[in-house]
């Protein structure tokens, strides 16, 4: 069984300073946006939050893939932690994303964006992984299920972006790509360094909450193995896997 | 090949037989039409809504059949006797997906041209040709992702409720796709042929997810 923990106090440092650093450089060298001012400084939590849950939930669906490859139950658990880990990312990206519009379009809602559109599109398709492992009794058969979801809604990420986009009339000037775009000198560094702590975060939570269960299903073997499988109450039913 | 035409016959013949599903289908789709008169509060209707309109009404009759797509074999022992038959399993999976293209055909037999009788405003028959690459593509990736998602939703605990809930997400790239495709035909004036962007899209989507399904099907069996 792998150790989770090992290496998490160095990764958790890192994490620490490279958001500090991002924070700094946020409020202090990047400069202002000519047009939104101020408030155009949430894109560098928003963007980031927003491209690492995406990132999350195609991790979830190659974890899935090699569970259902080997069959081994610790890439049932990689890969459900890596798809928890993004919904939350992806909640906090939403949230952030429709303050953005506010303060900048007017809107809670823009349904003119179609990166906005998709988004909300494939979160509402994750939204149903937990729901449907918890309604699956048999752990093997949940498990096994989970990741044929985890697959196919991983592919379905790229797939749903490409569509949505095509489907719009009228794109938005795109400030922002992967190759960094149109973006100014220091905007990029700035966008880049909060990128990078964003990612260390998931990584960093990602190993946490793999430790934590590890963790947590080694105790209760060891219990079982030194008072007997009296003295360890059966877990209640959950989606998450044990 | 042989086994899947064997079970599809035999879903067929149940169909056929027992009239259970697609009359069902055909109803709620002419229902839906209804209500949407009254609910748009318009005599007829054209172009993009007509298109969308359309289209929300396919997809929510092929739910009733997804819904009912593997009740057969689970209440009466067919995954059971299908996984002791020494048969390749991905069968199961075409043969499902072919019926469920079936019943989907079948319901659009009736429910597009009761659809240009009762709501949409432009003549039907001269577009009638353009409508039928769109709603077979259509049909064609309602029939995989419905199948995939019946086989894992019939062993959950909630099955009518997890069908749909995982289904609608996944298929809005083809609904988009569809709506988009079919609105430019049911407008007033029209050319005739369906927008090749939207048929290519379709065609992809279908693709790669029939591809994906092939590949996974098999997980969904094991016991």
């Amino acid at each position: 069984m792998s150790i989770y923990g090992r290496g998490l106090r160095g990764l958790a440092i890192v994490t620490v300073v490279t958001i500090s650093t991002a924070l700094v450089l946020v409020f202090f060298y990047a400069p202002l946006d000519a047009d939104q001012g101020f408030i155009q400084k949430i894109f560098y939590i928003h963007v980031p939050l927003a491209i690492v849950s995406l990132c999350g939930f195609v991790l979830g669906g190659l974890f899935g893939a090699g569970h259902l490859r080997t069959g081994e139950r610790k890439w049932d658990m990689r890969s459900y932690v890596a798809i928890h880990m993004a919904l939350i990312f992806g909640v906090g990206g939403l949230i952030t994303g429709s303050t953005w519009a506010k303060a900048s379009w007017g809107h809670w809602w823009e349904w003119g964006d179609p990166t906005l559109v998709s988004f909300l599109i494939v979160l509402l398709l994750f939204a149903t992984y937990q729901p449907l492992r918890f309604s699956i009794e048999d752990p093997e058969r949940q498990s096994r299920y989970a990741s044929v979801f985890a697959v196919v809604a991983g592919a379905f990420v790229p797939m749903n972006f490409i569509v949505v986009r095509l489907s719009q009339e009228f794109v938005h000037p795109r400030v922002l790509t992967l190759t960094g775009g149109n973006l100014p000198g220091p905007m990029r560094l700035t966008f880049v360094v909060s990128l990078a702590g964003i990612a260390l975060l998931y990584a960093t939570l990602w190993k946490y909450e793999m430790a934590a269960k590890n963790a947590r299903g080694q105790a209760r073997a060891l219990r079982r193995a030194l008072l007997g499988d009296d003295a360890v109450r059966p877990l209640g039913r959950s989606a998450a896997p044990s | 090949m042989r086994t899947a035409l064997t079970v599809l016959r035999k879903d067929l013949l149940l169909e056929l037989r027992a009239m259970e599903t697609v009359p069902a289908m055909v109803l709620f789709a002419i229902v839906t039409f209804v209500i949407f008169h009254f609910g748009l509060n318009r005599a007829t209707i054209e172009g993009q809504l007509a298109a969308g309109v359309l289209t929300v009404t396919l997809l929510f009759a092929s739910m009733l059949g997804i819904n009912r797509l593997f009740v057969a074999e689970r209440e009466q022992g067919g995954f059971d006797a299908f996984l002791l038959a020494p048969v390749d399993r991905s069968a199961l999976l075409v043969a499902k997906a072919a019926a469920l293209f079936t019943f989907l055909v079948v319901l659009e037999l009736v429910a597009v041209p009761a659809f240009g009788l009762l709501l949409l405003g432009p003549p039907l028959g001269p577009r009638l040709l353009g409508l039928i690459p769109v709603l077979a593509l259509a049909d064609l990736a309602l029939a995989v992702i419905g199948t995939l998602v019946s086989a894992i939703a019939i062993q959950t605990r909630a099955r009518d409720l997890l069908g749909p809930v995982i289904g609608l997400p996944l298929l809005i790239p083809a609904l988009i796709a569809t709506a988009r495709g079919t609105g430019p035909l049911l407008a007033a004036h029209t050319s005739g042929s369906p927008p090749g962007k939207w048929l290519a899209i379709l065609a992809l989507y279908d693709a790669v997810f029939a591809l994906l399904a092939y590949a996974l099907f098999d997980f969904l069996l094991e016991d």
